[in-house]
């Protein structure tokens, strides 16, 4: 087990830049999550970590040691790979021992340390088997538990879950995080799902463009997020977000560009007169009698809660209700917000003034 | 309502058209035709002829195993037996060692990479004869350029005699027909490295191999279906090369670069003697088989290509 950091970390594909400054310090047993959309970078980023990569311009340091240098079998790193890359020729059981096998351990040795591994993922009566022959919620175990026998510094998770279906997906993702707990062994993980990431990480490195946006816990990212970019990746449904600028004659009320006036429960002084974004969560809004007429466009009710999308002015709004609604596409109904709970990003810079 | 004959009729097509098997036979047939004149009846008599005195301008009668007889106890023959095995053997390892490298170079990331891939498969493309007339100036006894750049180069006093000494005229036909067969398996086997996911080899160099072990462990065990493949076709062609020698040696000097091939080709049309040069052709049958045999259990998908039942 190992910190991890990334100290200025740049690369270039050519001239083109891909990753543009880096940096990240992870703590040793952390769970950090790299999330972002495709191609922000957050793939080479790992690969560059695990030695796949060259690195352009800074340092990565595992375990306090710089790294630049050194070959992928000499970081001490296991990985899984999207396509979970399990030798097709080799049974289950060659797949986790593969290692051990390159480096002549004792058959008792490799037994002592596939065994344990195989019990952990489930995996003993399936040793036999060839990849072939497993569903892919056995290979993704297969691929873990090759990466268990390693027993490394650092654990590197490539959108791991990406190829399996919603329902194995929401099992792995428990599964993962429970493996973690277990074996506290420090992991970075790459997805471009907000969920998994949410769901799964310690702290989560949300990237764009090559750059890292915003680091935190989870929570922090969701109630805190530090620009438009962050707050509209995480949250499912995501934030909601209107234009306009605040009331020149009251300093608490916004006035969308489409002339609605929504709650603000405090303005700074910079906020004002300038071109703004109002941020809502879908959850922060109620149906009230005599709030903001909203027409109901769409309804979709889940059992749990109702999803709604409605119109505000003419800005396309999402609300998420655990009441039953019984609204009809085409009614009118009063929206009650959360004045404590909105959020004012700067329009020109993206930054969240509150 | 009765029935017309003609009505009749129409449903007998009408059921034949409907069977398949029938249907199947049907589309299949001219493909039938083509084997059974081009393939099948030139074989059979092949056979035929073996077993009969004939020669040229003259049917012969059946005399039985007399032709293979007569080749137990010839020398020639032996010779010509020991040539193709040997001359297989050789050019086929070299073949598979050459263009297994060729392949793996030609798999990295190299500049103009299209440009050397389209170029190795020169060789190939070039008709037979014309490289056997390339290589017959290169290994002239006078005018070899090869000679001409060792003298030169002061390694060596005089030309070597490349098809005139019998074991140099075995080795420089072999080094010709390794360089034609070579694009073949190059191409063939640089196919089968594609198949390999780039993910193995990082997977295996994060495991720790070295890049002998990522060969030794990943590329040669995946590659195997396809060698097998590749390496069958290369030795079913050297061993009944023929162009190559009877350009550059017509089988000399003293009978040195005979081939099974080029043995019957001489005997029965130069030679006039139908019949045994016909033997000699089927005399090669059985070593064919056992190639072709060798690659049915080599080409058996392996456990591990096969799908689970579950």
């Amino acid at each position: 087990m190992a910190s991890v950091e990334f100290a200025d970390v740049r690369k270039s594909f050519g001239t083109h830049p891909v990753i543009k400054g880096v940096d990240i310090k992870i703590e040793d047993g952390e769970f950090v999550i790299l999330v972002g959309p495709s191609g922000c970078g957050k793939s080479t980023l790992l690969r560059m970590l695990a030695g796949l990569e060259n690195i352009s311009a800074g340092e990565i340091k595992i375990g306090g040691q710089v790294v630049n240098g050194l070959a992928p079998k000499e970081r001490d790193i296991a990985m899984v790979f999207q396509n979970y890359a399990l030798y097709p020729h080799m049974t289950v059981a060659d797949n986790m021992a593969f290692s051990l096998t390159l480096k002549r351990a004792s058959k008792a040795e490799i037994e002592k340390r596939v065994k344990p591994a195989a019990e952990i993922l489930g995996l003993t009566p399936l040793l036999d088997r060839f990849p072939r022959q497993l569903s892919g919620g056995q290979r993704q175990r297969v691929a873990m538990g090759r990466a268990i026998v390693r027993d490394p510094q650092v654990f590197l998770f490539d959108e791991p879950l990406s190829n399996l279906d919603a329902k194995l997906r929401v099992a792995m993702r428990a599964e993962i995080k429970e493996l973690h707990q277990r074996l506290k062994t420090t992991t970075v993980y790459v997805t471009h799902d907000q969920i998994e990431a949410m769901t799964m990480a310690d702290k989560i490195v949300v990237m764009h463009d090559g750059l890292v946006e915003q680091i935190g816990a989870p929570l922090e990212l969701y109630d805190q997020p530090a620009n438009l970019f962050v707050a509209s990746f995480i949250g499912s449904p995501a934030m909601n977000m209107i234009k306009g600028k605040l009331d020149p004659n009251s300093a608490l009320k916004f006035k969308t560009d489409n002339g609605v006036e929504l709650p603000v429960a405090k303005a700074p002084e910079s906020a004002k007169g300038r071109a703004l974004i109002y941020g809502l969560r879908p959850e922060h809004m109620t149906i009230a009698d005599g709030g903001i007429p909203a027409e109901v466009v769409v309804i979709e009710p889940t059992g749990s809660e109702t999803q709604m999308i409605m119109r505000v002015g003419g800005d396309l709004v999402t609300g998420v209700f655990h009441q039953r609604i019984n609204a009809k596409p085409g009614e009118t109904v009063g929206l009650s917000i959360h004045a404590e709970a909105t959020y004012l990003f700067d329009a020109e810079t993206g930054k969240r003034l509150v | 309502m009765t029935m017309t004959p003609t009505a009749k009729r129409n449903s007998a097509l009408g059921t034949m058209a409907r069977s398949n098997t029938a249907v199947g036979l049907f589309f299949m047939l001219p493909a039938a035709v083509f084997l059974i004149c081009f393939l099948t009846y030139p074989l059979g008599l092949g056979v035929w002829l073996g077993f009969t005195d004939a020669k040229i301008g003259r049917d012969g009668v059946f005399i039985g195993i007399e032709n293979y007889q007569a080749l137990a106890n010839d020398s020639v023959f032996w010779m010509a037996v020991y040539n193709t095995v040997l001359y297989t053997f050789i050019a086929s390892i070299l073949k598979f060692v050459l263009g297994l490298w060729l392949a793996m170079i030609l798999n990295e990331h190299l500049p103009f990479k299209s440009f050397f891939r389209a170029i190795i498969l020169l060789p190939w493309v070039v008709p037979t004869v014309l490289s056997a007339l390339a290589f017959w100036w290169i290994y002239d006894a006078q005018f070899s350029i090869i000679s001409w750049s060792l003298m030169q180069l002061g390694w060596i006093d005089g030309p070597i005699n490349f098809l005139g000494d019998p074991n140099n005229a075995r080795a420089s036909v072999i080094a010709a027909n390794v360089w034609r067969g070579i694009p073949f398996v190059a191409i063939s086997l640089l196919a089968g490295l594609q198949t390999i996911p780039q993910s193995l080899h990082e997977a295996a160099s994060l495991d720790g191999a070295t890049g002998w072990q990522r060969f030794r462990f990943i590329t040669l065990p995946m590659l195997t279906p396809i060698i097998a493949v590749v390496m069958t076709f290369s030795v079913l062609f050297t061993f009944t090369d023929f162009q190559l020698i009877y350009v550059l040696t017509k089988g000399g000097p003293v009978n040195a670069t005979h081939l099974m091939a080029t043995l019957s080709f001489q005997r029965g049309i130069p030679g006039g003697q139908l019949g045994e040069g016909a033997a000699i052709a089927v005399a090669m049958i059985p070593f064919l088989l056992a190639s072709i045999l060798f690659s049915f259990f080599g080409l058996q998908r392996r456990k591990w290509q096969q799908g689970g039942q579950d």
